[in-house]
């Protein structure tokens, strides 16, 4: 099946020298919710900003459902809505106004009842006839994302869609990205907040000075380069964990408290019952024991460190 | 073709005016009517008929260019510049429309807007002199043709501008001089022969001449070459918007 995006060999070089990315390749394919993670100036706008047509090319192409995003750009944009990162809006327009100015850009004719609906479901239909300017942050990041839904597109770019926006507000967004993903949207999506990748994606590119580090499902992402944790609390503190005990890949707590086994849960015979047995005849006793698996986030940071 | 999206371009940028309807017509009037008073009633009167023409008639059709050039410019280079200062432009160049497309829309809207300011102070000057046009259709092609030319100037300004203050420069200091020096108030006959030939120079003054040509049959330069030179000077307008086309000139990185 042709991919929702197919990026090959992308290079971006600004005019000032600076490299913004150096031969990207990824395919996204057709309603999965792609994440991109990566530090501040990783190039993952710059990305997005040449997927849409925003930025020049250097090297390499996109296509969009098998559409040149240079050559056939007319039908590769068409399919694709962009929430781009800055609240850019025209402050003194009208929510309706602008929305649907959005759907006759791209080429579709007036349908206000599509407009009416979209507002309802993204709670702004009583906002309708409010100048831009009037509404709260959270409201103006809706708009821009009725904006890039207007002209039903099969593509969902969200730049940073969560971005200063509170908690609650944060999760009735991710309750519509999934909403849009049942609907059949492909949605890719960049994030500083590792908790949304985790919450939402299916699919987790992480990007590094302009390098994709590693594009993989999140669930193999995680069990690939996760770990799972054996914490123990114990009776008694330690000092520095016994030569017994020196066969396992262990830590120990600042205050003594608590050994910490890391083990790999995807192995049958990882260690942790022969741990507990050189626990028990070691006359170790504890009083607690507690599991922790790495999270997305551990990942992350440790994919950026080793990159 | 995106016709959808010129569409919407253009009335985005009908609406714009509209918001600030009482701003758009009434600053243009109130300095037609400021015109008349002190050329036309105050100095005008002392001033003997040019070409036949009385002088308050005769500046007519100068003050509709001086204004109709102004408005194209500063209408289009806004339309076009905006965007860009708040970031809204990243709409326009992520949709499936052509940069030609996104022209007609900015310089259609710029024209329309400067065609109906110029025609209400065509109206406006009705009620201070008789008016006389003997070539309507004339009169309407050079005014046509004015707004669509200058308001493909003031797309290119706005795009080359790359803050307020350039946005201001071009007409402030090349436009508004030319259109002073151009003949607005006066026939270039009325110059020292040397200046009248650096006159010539100045395109404006083929503007004014085949304009004021089609009220009264007076002009400075025959017909043909005011056709010629407005032509010429579309032309170069339009190629200059098809290179930032083709290079995504202050427009793409």
């Amino acid at each position: 099946m042709t991919p929702a995006i197919s990026v090959q060999g992308l290079k971006k070089t600004y005019a000032d020298g600076y490299q913004a990315l150096d031969d990207i390749t990824l395919d996204v394919q057709r309603g999965e919710i792609f994440a991109l993670l990566g530090p501040n100036g990783a190039g993952k706008t710059t990305l997005i900003s040449m997927i849409c047509g925003i930025v020049k090319i250097d090297t390499g192409s996109v296509k969009v459902f098998g559409h040149d995003n240079v050559h056939d750009y007319r039908q590769a944009r068409s399919y694709i809505g962009l929430v781009p990162q800055e609240l850019t809006t025209d402050a003194f327009e009208t929510v309706w106004k602008t929305v649907s100015f959005s759907r006759e850009l791209f080429g579709k004719s007036s349908n206000p009842a599509y407009i009416e609906e979209l507002l309802k479901k993204l709670s702004l239909w009583d906002k309708k006839d409010a100048q831009i300017r009037t509404l709260s942050g959270g409201m103006k990041r809706r708009v821009m994302i009725a904006k890039a839904l207007s002209h039903e597109p099969e593509i969902l770019f969200l730049d940073e869609p969560t971005a200063g926006v509170d908690v609650e507000l944060r999760k009735s967004m991710w309750a519509q990205v999934r909403q849009l993903r049942e609907m059949g949207v492909t949605i890719i999506l960049t994030t500083h907040y590792i908790e949304e990748a985790e919450e939402m994606a299916d699919r987790i590119g992480v990007i590094n000075k302009g390098q994709l580090i590693v594009t993989e499902e999140k669930k193999v992402l995680m069990k690939k380069l996760g770990k799972k944790q054996l914490i123990v609390h114990l009776h008694h503190p330690l000092s520095v964990v016994p030569e017994s005990l020196s066969a396992f890949e262990l830590g120990l707590s600042k205050d003594g408290q608590c050994l910490v086994f890391t083990y790999d849960p995807a192995i049958q015979n990882n260690g942790v019952l022969d741990f507990m047995d050189a626990l028990k005849s070691n006359a170790i006793g504890c009083h607690d024991i507690e599991t922790h698996q790495s999270s997305l986030e551990d990942i992350f940071v440790q994919l950026i460190g080793e990159s | 073709m995106n016709y959808h999206g010129i569409l919407a371009i253009y009335k985005f940028e009908m609406s714009r005016a509209f918001r600030t309807i009482g701003q758009s017509i009434a600053s243009p009037v109130i300095s037609t009517v400021l015109y008349f008073i002190v050329f036309g009633a105050a100095i005008g009167s002392r001033i003997e008929d040019i070409d036949g023409v009385s002088y308050g008639a005769f500046i007519v059709p100068g003050l509709i260019m001086l204004t109709v050039l102004g408005q194209s410019i500063s209408n289009a280079s806004f339309g076009i510049y905006f965007p860009r200062f708040t970031g809204t432009i990243y709409e326009i160049l992520s949709a499936p429309i052509s940069f030609f497309e996104v022209a007609i829309g900015y310089v259609g809207a710029a024209a329309t807007k400067s065609l109906v300011v110029g025609i209400i102070v065509l109206m406006t000057a009705g009620f201070f002199v008789p008016l006389e046009i003997q070539h309507p259709v004339w009169m309407a092609f050079f005014l046509v043709m004015t707004c669509i030319t200058f308001s493909l100037l003031g797309f290119i300004v706005g795009i080359w501008a790359d803050g307020f203050e350039k946005l201001q420069l071009i007409p402030l200091l090349i436009i508004t001089p030319l259109t002073f020096l151009g003949g607005s108030f006066y026939s270039i006959h009325m110059l020292p022969d040397f200046w009248q030939k650096i006159s010539l120079l100045n395109p404006v003054v083929y503007l004014i001449s085949g304009f004021r040509w089609s009220f009264y049959e007076s002009s400075d330069v025959s017909l043909g070459v005011s056709v010629t030179m407005i032509l010429v000077f579309l032309g170069i307008c339009m190629a200059l918007v098809a290179w930032i086309f083709k290079t995504g000139y202050r427009l793409k990185n």
